[in-house]
């Protein structure tokens, strides 16, 4: 027996979420279905559907791109219009991975993809080399907190399997990976189309003695993203659960550190104190509550809690704010200035919030910051912001959930913008 | 073995291979030419010392679909948890109580029956609600068919799209503006593209090419009035996921999900149980077989697999080792054409 499509990892292995991130053309969905094919991940009813597909789209051989590309349109113009999950496992570990597309409109797409990713796959056509939108991806994971970069120099087979090419792939990563604060960059020299260095080692390319990408996604650190931050446990509270006997008690996902009963706790904005007196899920109490897992607890006052507050440990509490600086990806086509008004979804809580200035767009090719009075469509900037009702933050490096918001249009629901508090660490300001 | 997946053996070169940690350098060479880098030594584990331990992969899916719950109940007015008597509602249902309890859940369930039902699935529906003293709704396809807003397809037609319009129906009834759904991203093609809180519009219809982004956990849940979402807390887990978590949480569930004898007959590759909608035709030939049922749906249109699984382990280890997939053994209804789920999905299947 060979494959077992789905089969559960040994257990201690640990899960990797990642999303492949890159231009448009330089081969992530081929890639991610050539890494599913080749590790018998696929069921023979979706392999056959594969090839019929190929078939009637008039592609010659299978085109395993169609994998991921399962939609109508998408088959159409061989393009990803939006991200796909598929879920993989090896006797390592399980992966979650999110295939994205390329194109500059589909952006927002992207960074639904890479928001929720431990590592990124960047897939660069090596005949090619870094292009912009190969940069202004990798950017904008980056400053979603991804920190670990695994690049896949993708169609050797069209670079004559030449070493030299590989290498000039990898000192463009290396400088770019350097300058966003990148904790860890693999590049592997791949060809997606035929295989090699996937999930089976070339033999093609004998000067390259390092991993393949299956192999080193296998050794990648997982985790990163329930493990961010160390900034202090945090419970926004989602829903407040009335108990038959009288007494209430709050729910919510627990990020950025651990919440035992005891805790001295802090509610914000308001600001009261309290402590825990119990922490439980419908299974029963716990002594420690870690980050990912939704819980309910109790506090030891009857205080005004509800949805949309912060619990905090009173020693390391966020901070409450009704105007700050936070950085944008800017969605929505009409450009974004001064003055507009918005709803903020931060946690929890849904506010009024107004763009108050904007202060600066990043170049994604120089990574600097300049001043700029509007973002346009899927660009990337500093803004100042104001909001109806004060909201708990922290620094989105220090905790990816109080730190992140999303911008909705008032009229038409529309999310517009993905929004981290601060301003990117790597940007530099340029001097005049 | 048949647990393991197979992989291409790595070649013996590569078995010692460690991710190189060299802090601060400019540039790194292992062997000939292979670059990893590791620019920041500190960040390359993920274990903190005195780290609880970690919770794992299945406790790492119940709490985000509970989360994914609580978000649904808080930001909509008039929630509904959709239940089919099959094995991802089932699972849901044991989700609401996680969220929810000791109160009562924020929302009805609502069963859309199309009228073809094996009788196992119905009692077992009855019961679990019995059990959960919660409210249940039920909207049928047959109402659909007697009040002229589909047409009948016959006694032995599927009714498995008709399903579309009954349950847009109920929602313009009720005023709902999100259900509450068990679908997977690991069942369809089209599904994988779906967002875990996904948007419809006043005609029901999902638009693919328009998706709301979706950042982190930030799931927004506004609409307006004749607008509705589909909210699918099940997004991430796998069909080996939801076994593994009833069994682990010893979740019931209707008796036909486990290997029994009965009369089926072999229609479009897919065995077929015969009942009063699927009545064999001269030249088809029935057969008394061991089977069990992997999905759960429209009896015309839902096939069983031959199986001996008796037991909850024994489908783990039948499904680990399956090379068909869940749609693909037991749906005719994903068979139309190329993108069969996605075209139902934008008249507003579930």
């Amino acid at each position: 027996m060979t494959s077992t499509p789905g089969a559960e990892p040994a257990s201690g292995s640990s899960l990797l979420r990642f999303a492949t991130i890159g231009s448009v053309d330089d081969g992530k969905s081929t890639l991610i279905g050539r890494l599913l094919h080749d590790t018998k991940q696929l069921f023979d009813d979706q392999l056959e559907a594969v090839a019929s597909a190929s078939r009637r789209h008039g592609v010659e051989g299978v085109d395993l791109a169609f994998v991921t590309d399962g939609l109508r349109a998408e088959r159409e113009q061989g393009i990803t219009i939006d991200v796909a999950y598929r879920y993989a496992s090896t006797p390592r570990r399980k992966f979650v991975i999110a295939d994205c597309p390329g194109h500059v409109q589909y952006t927002r797409n992207m960074a639904t993809g890479a928001s929720t990713a431990d590592l990124a796959v960047v897939v660069v056509d090596a005949t090619t080399g870094l292009r912009e939108q190969t940069r202004r991806h990798t950017c904008i994971a980056a400053l979603l907190g991804v920190r670990h970069l695994l690049v896949a120099a993708n169609k050797m087979d069209l670079a004559g399997w030449d070493e030299a090419t590989y290498r000039s792939v990898g000192d463009e990563v290396d400088a770019l990976a350097r300058r966003l604060g990148m904790a860890t960059v693999t590049v592997v020299p791949v060809s997606a189309l035929l295989g090699d260095n996937v999930a089976v080692a070339s033999t093609r390319m004998p000067w390259y003695r390092g991993p393949t990408l299956l192999h080193a996604l296998e050794e990648a650190p997982a985790g990163a993203w329930a493990h961010e931050g160390d900034g202090g446990a945090r419970l926004p509270v989602q829903w407040v659960v009335r108990h038959p006997g009288g007494g209430r008690s709050y729910a919510g996902m627990v990020s950025g550190g651990t919440f035992r009963p005891g805790d001295d706790v802090v509610v914000l904005p308001g600001g009261q104190r309290s402590r825990l007196t119990s922490v439980e899920t419908f299974d029963g109490p716990l002594d420690e509550a870690p980050a990912s897992l939704s819980v309910t607890v109790r506090l030891d006052d009857e205080l005004d809690v509800s949805r949309g507050d912060l619990i905090a440990p009173a020693g390391s509490s966020a901070e409450v704010v009704r105007e700050f600086d936070a950085t944008l990806c800017w969605f929505a086509d009409p450009p974004v200035e001064a003055g507009r008004r918005f709803r903020i979804k931060h946690t929890t809580r849904l506010t009024p919030a107004q763009t108050v200035s904007v202060l600066s767009r990043l170049d994604v090719g120089s990574l600097e910051l300049e001043s700029t009075s509007a973002l346009g469509p899927n660009e990337i900037g500093v803004v100042r912001l104001a909001v109806g009702t004060p909201l708990a933050v922290d620094p989105y490096r220090a905790n990816r959930v109080t730190g992140s918001f999303v911008m909705i249009d008032e009229q038409t629901n529309a999310t517009v913008a993905a929004g981290m508090v601060g301003v990117p660490e790597f940007a530099a300001v340029p001097q005049r | 073995m048949t647990n393991q997946i197979g992989f291409y053996p790595f070649p013996d070169r590569f078995d010692r291979f460690q991710m190189a940690k060299i802090s601060g350098a400019t540039r790194n060479d292992i062997g000939a030419a292979h670059m990893t880098t590791t620019i920041d030594a500190q960040a390359g584990g993920t274990g903190r010392p005195n780290a609880p331990p970690s919770p794992d992969h299945l406790d790492l899916l119940e709490a985000h679909a509970v989360f994914v719950m609580r978000e649904v109940a808080a930001e909509c007015e008039r929630p509904v948890l959709l239940f089919s008597g099959g094995k991802d509602s089932a699972v849901l249902l044991r989700l609401a109580e996680k969220a929810f309890r000791p109160g009562r859940f924020p929302f009805p369930v609502m069963h859309v029956d199309t009228g073809h039902n094996f009788d196992e699935v119905l009692e077992f529906r009855d019961k679990a609600m019995a059990g959960l003293g919660e409210e249940l709704l039920v909207a049928s396809v047959q109402d659909s068919i007697d009040r002229g807003r589909v047409p009948d397809p016959g006694p032995g037609g599927s009714r498995n799209r008709l399903q579309s319009v009954t349950l847009l129906d109920a929602i313009a009834a009720h005023g709902f503006d999100a259900c509450i759904g068990g679908a997977r991203r690991d069942e369809d093609k089209a599904r994988a593209k779906e967002r875990v809180l996904s948007f419809r519009d006043v005609f029901g219809q999902w638009d693919p090419r328009h998706q709301r982004p979706e950042l982190w956990h930030l799931y927004h849940g506004r609409v307006r009035t004749g607008e509705h979402l589909r909210a699918f807390p099940l997004s991430d887990w796998t069909e080996l996921d939801v076994w593994q978590y009833i069994g682990r949480e010893h979740i019931a569930l209707p008796s036909i999900y486990f290997a029994h004898q009965r009369p089926v007959v072999e229609r479009d590759d897919m065995l077929l149980a015969v009942s009063e909608w699927v009545v064999p035709n001269p030249d088809e030939v029935v057969e008394d077989l061991t089977v069990r049922f992997r999905t759960v749906g429209d009896a015309t249109g839902t096939g069983a697999v031959r199986s001996h699984a008796h037991t909850v382990d024994d489908v783990i280890a039948e499904i680990a080792s399956s090379r068909v997939s869940e749609r693909g053994a037991t749906r005719a209804d994903d068979r139309f054409s190329e993108t069969s789920m996605e075209d139902r999905k934008r008249e507003g299947y579930f």
